[in-house]
Order: structure tokens, then sequence, then C-alpha cells
């Protein structure tokens, strides 16, 4: 990892070995650009590169890449989030050279919620390809500068490629694998979904570690801070591959009226001082969802500003 | 075999309203064997068809035909003598059926009362499920002898995606997760290399987004 594949911020600041904090940021369900812009504000500064969600949860909102590059205008670095479910190769390949050119760096390669979820539960859905096979294809596009079927590309994108990886989906014996094979396949950052039950977590990046993966990609853990007892029991329950522990949710039953919140923050700031030792951990993902204004204030209790300027 | 499941009844009484005599044809190959539109389920719609009409005040005259298959020119012209005979046709067969008895007498107007639904098998008695895609490539000897094309609500070819769990599909907690069924088996084998390659994405162009398909045995074609 000596030259930069993309010179993206999150890719100078991984790279120099610094302790990354990533966060995120959904496009509004309209062309509510001023909204956008607000939102974009409250993360300017005190995170390295924001993800920028597409269609997340197979709901229909602002395109990814258009909230991409309003997030560029604003001064700050988006993460470029791609799901498999919507395009097929050819639109793919083409919004990679879009968002290359328009000067994203960063990209996130996904499968996608399937559209059952979402609120066009009636659309074809896509997977032409799947997220293994984008990320092998960005990565082909960058390295060689050749499109899917080996034709020569007119200036390849420059992309710092990421994938995500759950350690608590199942089976849970294979999702090292599957995180290695993401590695494989060219993944130069991995961001993992919300982190809620430790003790599997420290388990799998144990795994992670004594097959080196963490030396070949880097690893960051997702933190997401439990606003309420109901989002919480929510998760446990309604979100498949999420895995919150009854212990989590006795904690914040447990804080009293009014304190939920508070409480959800400070265990996300716990998870955050275990991660800066954590061998293999380069740094955290924070999706504070819908709740973009809180980060300043999670950033700077978990010590995290100010941001390197690399 | 081709699995359908029967229109409701209601779509099927608007689709012969303005009619006072129709003619019901089953099938005996693939929507026999699944209970659907074989000689058995023909007398029944016909049954509930002339009480529903005679409840109507509309009473209506059914004959009813199940041919041997109706994907087959040779048994579609069966029926040439009687066909005409008839405000309007409905036929119990998949997909093919209806179209194959278009094509044959134009004269005629033909009407399915049954939606097509997929390939599959029956995995117990009274339940079905889809087995293949018809994707023109078939790869299930990769995956444990599973297809995560027709199987995998997403079609990953390098699966499990991160909503798998408790063995189950995203999607429904009926839905089994193919992925997690292929994993496991590789697993129990000592196979899980198998899967470690990134499998490259998939040619589409023999399945259906190739376009209308046509399969030719040289050695038949006179």
């Amino acid at each position: 990892m000596t030259e930069l594949k993309s010179g993206s911020n999150l890719e100078k600041v991984l790279k120099a070995g610094h302790f990354a904090f990533t966060g995120e940021c959904g496009p509004p369900k309209g062309a509510n650009v001023e909204h956008l812009r607000e939102k974009i504000a409250h993360l300017k500064g005190v995170v390295d590169a924001v993800n920028v969600t597409d269609n997340q949860t197979a709901v229909v909102r602002m395109s990814s890449w258009a909230a991409s590059t309003i997030m560029l205008q604003e001064g700050v670095e988006p993460n470029f989030q791609m799901v498999c479910r919507d395009r097929n190769r050819l639109a793919i390949m083409s919004d990679i050279l879009g968002v290359s050119a328009m000067g994203i760096r960063n990209m996130l390669c996904l499968s996608g919620d399937h559209q059952r979820f979402g609120n066009h539960p009636q659309a074809k859905n896509v997977y032409d390809i799947d997220s293994m096979q984008l990320i092998s294809l960005v990565r082909k596009m960058r390295d060689q500068g050749l499109f899917e079927n080996d034709e020569e590309i007119d200036v390849p994108p420059r992309l710092f490629v990421g994938a995500a990886a759950n350690p608590f989906a199942e089976p849970h014996e294979f999702r090292v694998y599957r995180l290695a094979k993401k590695i494989a396949a060219g993944a130069d950052f991995i961001q993992t979904q919300c982190i809620y039950n430790m003790d599997r977590f420290r388990n799998f990046m144990k795994q992670a570690v004594d097959m080196g993966l963490h030396e070949k990609c880097y690893i960051l853990a997702g933190v997401t801070p439990m606003k309420s007892v109901g989002m919480a029991k929510y998760m446990a329950k309604m979100v498949p591959g999420m895995d919150v522990p009854d212990a989590l949710i006795q904690r914040l039953q447990g804080a009293g009226k009014g304190q939920v919140a508070e409480e959800g923050i400070r265990f996300a700031l716990e998870q955050i001082e275990e991660f800066k030792e954590m061998e293999g951990v380069a740094g955290v993902h924070l999706m504070a969802i819908e709740w973009e204004h809180k980060v300043p204030e999670i950033a700077e209790r978990a010590g995290v500003l100010p941001r390197p300027q690399v | 075999m081709i699995v359908a499941d029967r229109k409701p009844l209601a779509e099927i009484l608007d689709m012969i309203k303005d009619m006072d005599k129709i003619l019901i044809i089953g099938c005996k190959g693939c929507v026999t064997v699944c209970n659907v539109g074989g000689a058995k389920e023909v007398g029944i719609l016909a049954s509930v068809l002339k009480i529903a009409r005679k409840k109507d005040g509309r009473p209506l005259h059914v004959d009813e035909r199940t041919l041997e298959r109706q994907c087959d020119p040779e048994y579609i012209e069966q029926v040439k003598d009687v066909v005409d005979e008839y405000d309007g046709v409905i036929s119990m067969a998949c997909g093919v059926g209806p179209q194959f008895l278009s094509q044959a007498y134009p004269n005629q107007r033909f009407f399915p009362a049954v939606n097509t639904t997929f390939y599959g098998g029956a995995v117990q008695h009274g339940i079905w499920e889809e087995r293949c895609a018809g994707c023109g490539q078939c790869v299930i000897h990769y995956f444990g002898g599973m297809c995560p094309i027709a199987r995998c609500s997403k079609s990953l070819l390098n699966g499990p995606c991160g909503g798998s769990a408790g063995g189950k599909c995203e999607i429904s907690k009926d839905v089994d997760c193919i992925w997690d069924m292929i994993v496991r088996k590789k697993m129990a084998e000592g196979r899980l290399e198998d899967l470690m390659d990134v499998k490259p994405a998939k040619s589409w162009d023999t399945a259906r987004d190739g376009g209308p398909r046509r399969a030719v045995r040289e050695e038949l074609v006179q």
C-alpha cells in the first residue's frame, strides 16, 4: 500500500496510519437540496469521508451520485455507495466513470437491500452482478483500465474501493472467509455492519487478524448509537443480520426517562474507545441514522477531533 | 415441471362476463401434476363458474376437454372441430397453452385461467418450490447441487449476503437462504475452498435477457 490508488482523503488518512472516522448521510426523499446541505454541514470537518447511501432500504431517494456531488461542493468528501439492485453492468460502469469524472474518489460496493423492504416492492430486481463482482469490476476498471468486456477505457476511474462486511449475519463461521473473499476481489477498505455484540466482533476480528486480512485492507468498525429502546428492539427483531444483545436493551431501559439517547451515545463511545485499541481495526464508521447533528458532539467526546489533515 | 396457480374466480368471471357458452381446456402435463389445470380442476372450475353465473341469473354453458399437452400442435389440433362453437375458450395450461391455441385458431379468443409461476417441484404434498430460473447455462454443480440464481432472492453467485439470519432470507422468514444451505453443505463436506474463488459476472445472454429463445435439434428437423 505505497502508491495512492485514488488520492481520496480517506485513503490518505488510512495510509498515513491515522485512526479513520467516517460518517453517513442519507439523501433526501426528494430534490430538497437545502435539507441535504444542512445535514452535510453537521459533518464538515468532523469526519474523513461521508457515506452517501444509495436508495437505502430500497426506498427511492435522490441518487447517491448526485448527492455525492453536492457534498463535494460543500467541501465534504463523499463515499459514494452503489448497490447492485438497481443497475445492470452498463449503468454500473457508466456511473463509475461519471462519479470519477465529477471528482468523487471513494466508492462502497454493496448488494443492496431487496426491494421487497422498500416503497416500490413491485420493482424488477436487477442483480446483473453481485457485490463481490462489483468490487472486482471497479478494481479492473481502475487498475487495468478495462471494462468488464476487456475493452479499453479512455482514462480509467480513480476510486478507493470499499466493501461492507457483516460479522453478525449467518452462517457465522463463513463471515470471515467472505471478508477474505471481498479483499481478494479488490476491496481497499471495509466498513462493517453496526456492531452491538462486542464479544462476537472481538472474535471476528481475531479471526481476521489471524488470517492477516488487516494487513491487506483497512477495516472500519461500524457504530450506530441507539436513540431509544424502541430502536434497539426494532433492530434486534426486525433487521435481518443484526445482533443486539439483551444486555444492551436492558442497559438502555435502565437509563431512565430522557436519558436513553445519552446512554446510547455512552455505549457508542465505549465501543469507539475499544476499537481504537483493537488489533486490526483501522477506524470507525459512524452511522448516526437521521442524527447527523449529533456527530460533532460524538466525535468530540470520542476524542477523534481534530481530524488529521494529510 | 412448470408450476402454476389458478387465477381468482372473480378475474375469470370477468374475462367471460359477456359470454354464454364456453369451453374449458385442461392439460395433462405439468399443470395436472401440480393440481391446477388437469381434468379434475377443469371440472371444478366448470362447476364453480356455472354456479356463480346461475346465482347471477345468467346461466353459463360450459363444456370440458383435457388435452394430452397444450404445447404441441398435434394435441392442439384435437379441438379443431369444436373450438369455434364457443363464445370463448379458457385454457388451464401454463402460459404456453393459450398461446399455442391462439395461434392455431385465430378466430377464437382464449383466456388463461392460471398464473404460471415457476419451474420447480413438490417438496411435500401440496407445496411446490422454485428450483430453476431457466438461465440457459446451468451452474448448480459449483454450489452443492443448489441453484443460487433461482433460489437466492438476489441471485448472488458469491453469497450469502448480510441479510442471512437463522437459515432464512432477509425478504421473509418463509424463504430459506439458499446460500446458508450451500455454505453449510460445503463446510460439512470439508470443501469450503470451492466457494473461495470469486465467481465472475455471469453472462445472461443465454437467459431471457438475451431475447426470446429457441431450441433447434437439427436431427429432428424435417
